[in-house]
């Protein structure tokens, strides 16, 4: 397909650049929060009307650069979801001031463009620069406060790590090149297949690769920066840390290892074993120690990422539906614990887990959900959460992964105990905090939308499981 | 389609849940009335049950079955047999009148009733789902307020009791899980249907039964509890307030002991029987332990908490004996503790609201104050050490006569723990009810109306399964015998 032919299937994309200059420089003269917002908001909404309608297309575009397949239609659809909510939440987010918003609705735009190009690449050089794309945005993002130290630091760090990790992947992607003379990844699995590269050289240079996409998805052991990055940056942009470049390593991740590198399964499959279960172990033992919800959320966040590891070590279709769906509950309920923390913070100015003592009676309504997103994230049934530990576990127990499930059970036990206890905090304390203040308007119906979809994902799957379905391709049944 | 009776006893106390979320809570006393009449609708649909009931089938009656998540064959599935009426009608009873012992509960009413709606819909969700992820699922929706009911509303140390409890539980039956999911793989078709999966039993290799039957069995020994896993009873049953131990004691325990029933032994019948005899004698662990302990308690409360750890060790091996007579037994055993103890629960209550201490040693000489109370006391105190022409006298009689022909060894060794109950309770009663009155105590009133009307039903029940038990027998025999016949164990 020639490039102009090309162009309609990046319509979403070109629209959110355009609205992004036009909220640039409509900043210079407007810098009213809501206002901007709701400008960026229409922006995600008629980017996510030009996506293409149908999941069954899968369209080479611009010389193989990108591709447009129901997967990478999989991730789009996240990508502009989680973009629209964060923009709900942000308009929300008292710590924002509107001095920089243009700025910050500016880069917000730009890394959902730079996600929804990183799900469709389909060349490694593509998928690096759309990478680092999301990178270079999230450090601006995490350092937005400028202010603040905590928020510099946090943004210096994530830099320095994420300019090493980086720099591993794509030093192995220079060697691929020297290898297979291309960076094209349908040609290299084409090469693969045939089994003409040595697979220990081949393993190596796989995990130069890995190396940068644990990066983006907290694997141990390149987790170190969650913690602090997700506490020192604004409330609104860890939400968007958590799950937006989260499910972009991941939808890399797949796409690399189930698609053009499966043949190598049998030797990567150690390996990730171990990752997944040392991600889930490491990520929740930490996190039962900490006294800051971010904090405590940013090791969850880790503990997630290793459960839905599950589902690509198993390796089989029902893995990949349940990873999936997983992904689905993840940004839905951290989504909306975020959101509440938000709410909290917003009156409170703090993110002490002590200082929630006896929300409940300050804030009905929002412990109410904040409970609900949490036991969720506990994978208690029939809220979404469960349902993706349901179906990462039943691919696990398909394939004889027994060790790995009883793994993912047992931290899943582990889990529920620092959940619970600020579940403990809002409920079972008397409280301390003085009168919540009123809520903003856009941050009550992100989280209301997260909240029903919570329930909804959770009571009534189907259409859910069959949008999964049809979004992935890679594997048969 | 049919009325759908059990989607409606089943869902009434959500129903009654959701609306008093939406009631201002300030208006108490219209926040109980919806909570009386939503468990009281539940037991009276439940009592049409029990008459509608056919208790000459074996097979599973009033069925309903939907749909859910076609894709992964779950299915929303719905029904009783003789197995699960019994404990349904009891789910029903104890939650109305466990809700009407509520009515004291002085803070945060509305959340109360919302959450203890959702736990009677949990339960009685359990006893009647017959596919296996919708079992789990209502399963573990029972965790979440038991967890906020312990947590909220309980004693000095509820907090550490409500996470043990919640913690113990998940732990247990997340295992359990695995084992819902080793059910799926390993059948053909794929099926997560209880009925269907009972069809082909056998089919599966002695060693994948055995890995299957662990797995469940951490899940419901943990909640029946069999020891070593009862640890999180006593912490429990002493910091809940008094209806909430009541649905612990009489309903929670019973969810195991009902899994056993209707999962592990049905389905995993050869893994069954290579089990039954270490199952046996953690029964019998359970019936002397849990007596013993009992004995040396000088918290009333802790004292009825470990006497259910012994008296689930009945449970434990008239199910084991694997014979007519022996499962008859522990599944009337169940109904029985559950109306028992339910009943002692509430009578410690009584005291407790009173005297604010459940000290044994700092009572004495109430028989005189408090005629009404010490006859009921007395009562559930002589059913639950097994007095004959008592309901529990008929149930432990049968579990330990259908045992004996198994197992003779253990029996001989479990009527001791007979010998022990008649012990405590008999020296419980002493301390309460004998001897001087202590001072302190004069100023106490007798049982109010209200509290009476709560154990009234209770002792009936108690004296008319201990004088005429074919009255509960008659509901379950037929199923019984079937459930003997496929698992194929004794016919004694």
């Amino acid at each position: 397909m020639n490039i102009v032919e090309s162009i309609r299937f990046v319509m979403p994309e070109i629209i959110l650049l355009v609205s992004a200059i036009i909220i640039l420089v409509s900043s210079l003269f407007i810098r009213n929060k809501n206002a901007l917002g709701i400008f960026a908001l229409s922006a995600i909404v008629a980017a996510s009307l030009y996506l293409p309608q149908s999941h069954k297309t899968d369209t080479v575009l611009f010389f193989n650069m990108l591709t447009s397949d129901s997967f990478s239609l999989f991730f789009k659809e996240i990508s502009l979801f989680v973009a629209g909510i964060v923009i709900l939440l942000s308009m929300g987010y008292k710590e924002l001031t509107e001095k920089y918003i243009g700025e910050y609705y500016f880069l917000l735009l730009n890394g959902t463009i730079a996600m929804m190009l990183a799900v469709s690449s389909n060349n490694l050089l593509m998928i690096y620069l759309s990478l680092e794309m999301i990178s270079l945005i999230s450090y601006l993002l995490v350092a937005f406060l400028k202010n603040n130290t905590l928020s510099s630091e946090a943004g210096l760090k994530y830099f320095l790590f994420g300019a090493l990790s980086t720099g591993i992947m794509l030093y192995g992607i220079s060697l691929i090149y020297g290898l297979f003379g291309t960076t094209d990844l349908s040609i290299i699995s084409n090469a693969v297949n045939a089994g003409q590269i040595n697979g220990l050289v081949l393993l190596l240079l796989l995990l130069m690769i890995l190396a940068g996409l644990s990066f983006k998805c907290a694997l141990v052991p390149f987790h170190m920066w969650t913690p602090d990055v997700y506490q020192g940056a604004p409330t609104a942009v860890t939400a968007f840390i958590s799950v937006g470049p989260k499910a972009v390593g991941f939808a890399v991740l797949l796409r690399i290892f189930t698609n053009n590198f499966f043949p190598l399964y049998a030797n990567w499959v150690g390996l990730m074993t171990l990752i997944s279960i040392f991600t889930m172990t490491v990520g929740n033992i930490i996190a039962i120690s900490q006294t800051n919800i971010k904090r405590m959320l940013a090791y969850s966040s880790i503990a997630q990422a290793g459960y839905m590891l599950i589902g690509l070590v198993v390796g089989t279709a029902s893995g990949m539906e349940g990873i999936l769906y997983y992904i689905l509950a993840y940004v839905l309920m951290n989504l909306g614990a975020f959101g509440c923390v938000i709410i909290v913070s917003n009156s409170i100015k703090s993110d002490a887990i002590e200082d929630y003592a006896g929300l409940h009676k300050k804030d009905p309504i929002t412990s109410f959900m904040l409970s609900i997103f949490l036991l969720s994230l506990v994978g208690v049934p029939p809220l979404a959460g469960f349902w993706g530990k349901f179906l990462v576990f039943t691919a696990a127990i398909q394939s004889k992964f027994i060790l790995l499930a009883i793994a993912g059970v047992l931290n899943s036990v582990v889990a529920a105990y620092y959940y619970m206890r600020v579940i403990k905090y809002m409920y079972l304390e008397e409280p301390k905090m003085k009168d919540i203040s009123p809520k903003s308007a856009p941050l009550q119906i992100a989280v209301a939308i997260l909240m029903a979809g919570v329930l909804i994902a959770g009571l009534y799957l189907t259409p859910f499981l069959n949008w999964i379905r049809n979004s992935q391709s890679f594997l048969s049944q | 389609m049919s009325f759908p009776i059990m989607t409606c006893i089943v869902f009434l106390p959500l129903a009654g849940g959701l609306l008093i979320l939406f009631t201002p809570k300030k208006n108490v006393g219209l926040i109980k009335t919806i909570a009386t009449a939503a468990t009281g609708a539940a037991l009276i649909l439940s009592v049409v049950l029990l008459f509608n009931f056919d208790y000459a089938k074996s097979s599973i009656q009033f069925e309903e079955c939907l749909r859910w998540i076609p894709s992964i064959n779950i299915s929303y599935h719905l029904g009783v047999d003789g197995i699960s009426i019994g404990l349904v009608f009891l789910t029903t009873l104890l939650s109305f009148l466990a809700c009407i012992g509520s009515y004291d509960i002085d803070i945060r009413q509305k959340e109360y009733f919302f959450l203890y709606l959702l736990l009677s819909t949990g339960m009685l969700g359990t006893f009647v789902a017959l596919d296996l992820v919708l079992f789990y699922v209502l399963w573990e929706i029972v965790l979440v307020p038991m967890y906020f009911l312990i947590g909220i509303w309980g004693g000095p140390r509820k907090e550490y009791a409500a996470i043990k409890f919640f913690i113990y539980t998940l732990a247990g039956s997340i295992f359990m899980l695995l084992g819902i999911l080793a059910f799926y793989f390993t059948s053909t078709p794929h099926t997560f249907s209880i009925l269907e999966l009972g069809q082909t039993t056998g089919a599966l290799s002695l060693s994948m039964q055995i890995i299957i039957f662990i797995a469940f069995y951490l899940g419901f020994a943990v909640k029946v509890p069999v020891f070593p896993f009862h640890t999180w009873l006593p912490d429990a049953h002493v910091e809940a307030p008094t209806p909430i131990s009541v649905l612990l004691a009489g309903v929670l325990l019973k969810m195991g002991g009902y899994g056993f029933l209707r999962i592990s032994f049905p389905l995993l019948k050869d893994a069954a029987h290579y089990f039954a005899l270490p199952f046996a004698i953690l029964g019998v662990v359970n019936i002397v332990y849990g007596a013993i302990v009992a004995m040396a308690q000088t918290d009333f409360k802790k004292m009825v908490a470990y006497s259910s750890v012994s008296h689930m060790g009945f449970v434990m091996i008239g199910l084991a004996s694997m014979s007519v007579t022996g499962v008859n037994g522990a599944l009337l055993q169940m109904f029985n503790h559950g109306i028992i103890t339910g009943g002692m629960f509430f009578l410690v209550g009584v005291l407790y609201v009173r005297a604010h201490t459940r000290d044994l040693n700092k009572f004495g000489g109430l028989g005189v104050k408090m005629p009404v109370y010490a006859g009921l006391l007395i009562v559930f105190s002589l059913a639950s050490l097994g007095l004959p022409g008592l309901s529990g006298f008929i149930s432990e009689f049968m579990s330990l006569l259908g045992s004996y022909a198994e197992f003779q060894l253990t029996t001989i060794i479990s009527v001791l723990g007979i010998v022990i109950t008649a012990g405590y309770f008999l020296y419980m009663l002493q301390r309460v009810l004998l001897g001087p009155l202590n001072e302190k105590l004069a100023g106490f009133s007798d049982m109010s109306k209200r509290e009476i009307f709560v154990l009234l039903p209770l002792m009936i029940i108690v004296i008319l399964i201990g004088v005429y038990p074919l009255a509960a027998l008659k509901y379950q025999m037929a199923t019984i015998e079937a459930f003997i016949q496929k698992i194929g164990g004794g016919v004694f």
